[in-house]
């Protein structure tokens, strides 16, 4: 009964339980490693992945993806960039323009998804191409360089928390209260679900799925700026691949692809802790930079086998059982202790 | 017991709670309802009674919001009723339960209950969840689920879903109130509840309206009764004046001297089924029993005795820890559905629309798709023609009425007696030694269902084996050869025809609270 309810346990901590083995293990095999401003900066480098991987999970909850959010992070920095570098703009005022376009990248790829009914995958895979190609249309391909008070709050602190990770934090946890506490919340999970049930029950399907990419547009520009201001300059790779980090660091995190299943607290963000873990605990480790990515998919196919093993696991530990075993538990045990040593 | 009476008197002033004016729909030119009139008052249950395709649904879905009518009109209250969206019907107090539940399984009773009104904190986007629970704690006490309100849904058997459901329409203060077959999933004593349930909203003058193919319920319930057949009003008027073989009749507009095929039992083949001692800790315990060619077997149980998960274990869909299941004579354990079919076994399983069917494929395409794996043979590519022919074929014998000759229809535009017909044609075109059918009768007309015995009896004679399961023992006792009893997880009595006797069957099925008393007594 013990041993049971411990292993169900495991199961449903899962992706808490790989987090301590993985930081345990390269915590083991370099020292350094263990540090508290070795960890300090694997959350600053996570910070804007776990952004862009909170964005990912409002739309994913729902049933949906968004490729494009690798792009729309370059996007929405080479017009934050370009307003500073060419127009003199204030910080402030790029920060408000690089959510802005976000929030407009998002909108573009809800009108096609919700308006237009066409399917996510190829929607966001087609804003995915046509957003760089903009992007470097308007660079010429240059990088943008980016004035020193970007870099200065990139660098900087809050009584001693990296803004980074105080940008990170917050949008946790505002994502976390908006997806427990509030309606759109409840409906985002309701309609993962089953987006017909949701439309009978007279859910605003249509509004709860463009408000998440509008949520992960905005998200994904956000985690675009915070990058930015901790590199300095905007290169015209810059975001390429994150949405398959983002992906990775919420499926991870326990998010299902098929929506409905998924959390932001503690799931996707340790999700992209962990993604960022394994980055840096192999570079501690020195191995050869072209074995890293190998390494990677390596754990992060391990963490999607083990997640589907523990989902068969509990889906058949929490099947009803219809009939109570007369021999289960304390009888078999008494039994058992009586009726062994005899026979041996 | 003087509230009916009053909302009666109520309603000779006030305008009823529902009219319907010449209603009417037509899907592609066909007509699916025609000219209905329809008025519910205040305080009254209204049966709606009808053979699968008589226009139930889309008349019911027009009052839902989901479809436009293309004539006539309703009313509510007196008022002109125009839904465009179901949320319009909620908002004018019309609450539509469907015989799939819309309920969210990742969410819990409390959210589901509340899903469109969740309370706020005063001044703040979010969910007040004391409150919320609160509220929902009262929609629980009153449709007496005595269950917490964080549960979560997919923990919960159907009958308790089906009064989250209820709960639901109660939350939004729904005053006219539809539900779509509410008890096939419901045991005998989970029907009571829910009977009691409604009786005592008509007495709160709330309106229903009740949709069924079990006539006996419809006769426990109604107050006044609506036939409809071929998207027409046949009949209609208080329930007094119908008994269930006047309901028959103006129903399928013939009279239904039987309600089952004649079965002539000849010969019983050799055993084509035998299982022994089989057991699965929590699940079934200790069953033997064998099936022989050319007989039909029923199983009957309650809700949860184990019936259905039964079948499963025997078709190899679940596991089982031990005893022997011995297929034509074959003891080799069974592991997966793969196997279970290449050894001549067909299932029909009890939920068409998850299981059975590819909604969205054609008919032929769901009919070919047990046989594919075997209709290969003659190169890589499949012989569609063959296919066809095959399905066509079927089809006919099933008499399975499909708009579209060439049966390219999506299965999911098939009224539901032809949804389960093309799932048993699925299953039998292999000719199955074994075929286990479970429910196939659930949510079917009194027509349809005569034409599934008709096929069973037919592939009997044929000499495949049959376990028909189902919770209908009016129909099992009307079609089975033998009948065996589940309860617990156990079979506990079994009867040859010659010693059917529906209140011993039923003794056996209910034993269940003393045994299990009984259990936890001497443990």
């Amino acid at each position: 009964m013990n041993g049971r309810s411990l292993w169900v346990l495991a199961l449903r901590n899962a992706p808490l339980l790989l987090f301590a083995i993985i930081f345990l293990t390269f915590g083991t095999l370099s020292e350094r490693f263990l540090e508290l401003q070795s960890f300090e900066n694997i959350v600053k480098q996570a910070s804007f992945i776990g952004i862009v991987a909170i964005g990912m999970t409002f739309v994913m909850l729902t049933g949906g993806i968004d490729l494009s959010v690798g792009t729309n992070m370059y996007l929405s920095a080479v017009v934050a960039g370009l307003l500073m570098q060419e127009l003199d703009a204030s910080p402030w005022i790029a920060f408000v323009a690089c959510i802005a376009v976000g929030l407009a990248f998002g909108a573009v790829n809800a009108f096609m998804i919700v308006r237009l009914r066409m399917v996510p995958f190829i929607v966001t895979l087609g804003t995915l191409v046509a957003g760089r190609g903009l992007a470097l249309l308007i660079t010429e391909s240059r990088g943008v360089i980016l004035p020193s008070e970007m870099l200065r709050f990139g660098s900087g602190d809050l009584f001693g928390v990296p803004n980074p990770i105080l940008v990170f934090v917050v949008v946790a946890i505002v994502a976390q209260v908006v997806l427990v506490r509030t309606r759109l919340g409840r409906h985002v999970y309701a309609v993962g679900f089953d987006d017909k049930s949701a439309r009978k029950a007279g859910i605003g399907v249509d509004r709860t799925l463009a408000t998440a990419y509008l949520v992960c547009g905005a998200c994904a520009a956000l985690g675009g700026f915070v990058s930015v201001s901790q590199l300095g300059i905007v290169n015209p790779g810059f975001g390429e691949f994150t949405e398959l980090y983002a992906i990775a660091a919420a499926v991870l995190g326990g998010a299902s692809l098929f929506g409905g299943v998924g959390t932001v607290l503690p799931g996707t963000v340790l999700g992209a802790i962990l993604i960022q873990m394994v980055q840096s605990g192999l570079v501690f480790l020195r191995v050869d930079i072209y074995v890293q990515p190998l390494v990677q998919a390596a754990i992060i196919f391990l963490a999607v086998l083990l997640d589907s093993v523990r989902n068969s696991t509990l889906r058949n530990l929490d099947r009803r059982k219809i009939r109570v075993e007369p021999t289960a538990a304390r009888s078999t045990a008494s039994t058992r202790s009586r009726a062994d040593p005899p026979t041996r | 017991m003087s509230a009916p009476a009053s909302a009666a008197s109520a309603s000779a002033a006030s305008p009823p709670a529902l009219e319907f004016r010449g209603l009417g729909k037509r899907f592609f030119g066909v007509p699916a309802v025609s000219g209905v009139d329809l008025e519910l008052r205040h305080g009254e249950i209204l049966c709606l009674i009808g053979e699968n395709g008589a226009g139930k649904s889309t008349m019911m879905n027009m009052l839902g919001g989901v479809l436009a009518p293309d004539a006539g009109e309703m009313l509510i209250g007196g008022e002109p009723y125009r839904p465009a969206k179901p949320a319009d019907a909620s908002e004018a107090g019309v609450a539509f339960i469907h015989q799939e539940l819309n309920l969210f399984g990742n969410l819990t009773i409390a959210e589901n209950i509340l899903i469109n009104t969740m309370p706020r904190l005063p001044g703040l986007p979010l969910v007040n969840r004391r409150a919320l629970r609160r509220e929902a704690r009262e929609v629980l006490d009153a449709i007496g689920l005595d269950i917490s309100p964080d549960t979560k849904v997919d923990a919960l058997a159907p009958g308790e879903k089906q009064l989250v459901e209820i709960g639901k329409a109660l939350a939004a203060d729904a005053r006219i109130i539809i539900l779509d077959e509410p008890t096939t999933s419901l045991t005998n004593r989970e029907t009571a509840v829910l009977f009691e349930l409604l009786k005592r909203l008509r007495d709160e003058g709330r309106s229903l309206i009740y949709i069924s193919h079990v006539l006996a319920d419809v006769l426990a319930l109604a107050d006044s009764i609506v036939v409809l057949r071929d998207g027409e009003r046949v009949g209609g008027g208080p329930a007094a004046e119908f008994d269930q073989p006047r309901m028959i009749a103006t129903m399928v507009g013939r009279s239904i001297d039987q309600l089952f095929p004649p079965r002539e039992v000849g010969e019983l083949g050799e055993p084509v089924l035998e299982v022994e001692s089989l057991s699965q800790p929590g699940i079934v315990r200790d069953i033997s029993f064998t099936l022989r060619r050319k007989e039909v077997l029923g199983v009957y149980g309650l809700m949860g005795a184990g019936r259905s998960e039964l079948a499963r274990i025997l078709f190899g869909l679940d596991p089982h820890a031990s005893g022997t299941v011995r297929v034509a004579g074959d003891v080799t354990p069974m592991s997966d559905p793969i196997d279970s079919i290449a050894r001549g076994m067909a299932f029909v399983t009890e939920d068409r629309r998850d299981e059975g069917l590819l909604m969205d494929s054609s008919i032929v395409d769901n009919m070919s798709l047990v046989s594919l794996p075997r209709r290969g043979g003659g190169g890589l590519f499949l012989d569609a023609k063959e296919l066809q022919s095959t399905a066509l074929g079927m089809a006919e014998r099933l008499s399975l009425r499909s708009g579209d000759p060439t049966l390219a229809q999506p299965v999911r535009s098939l009224s539901g007696g032809n949804q389960q017909k093309t799932v048993i044609g699925k299953w039998v075109i292999e000719r199955p030694d074994v075929l286990i059918m479970d429910e196939p009768t659930r949510g079917i007309d009194v027509g349809a269902k005569y034409e599934v015995f008709t096929i069973m009896n037919a592939l009997a004679a044929e000499g495949t084996g049959i376990l028909y399961i189902s919770s209908e023992l009016e129909e099992l006792l009307g079609v089975a050869d033998r009948l065996l009893v589940m309860n617990d997880g156990m079979v506990v009595a079994e009867f040859p025809r010659e010693a059917f006797d529906s209140e011993r069957v039923l003794a056996a099925a209910f034993a269940r609270e003393q045994s299990a008393t009984a259990t936890e007594a001497s443990a």
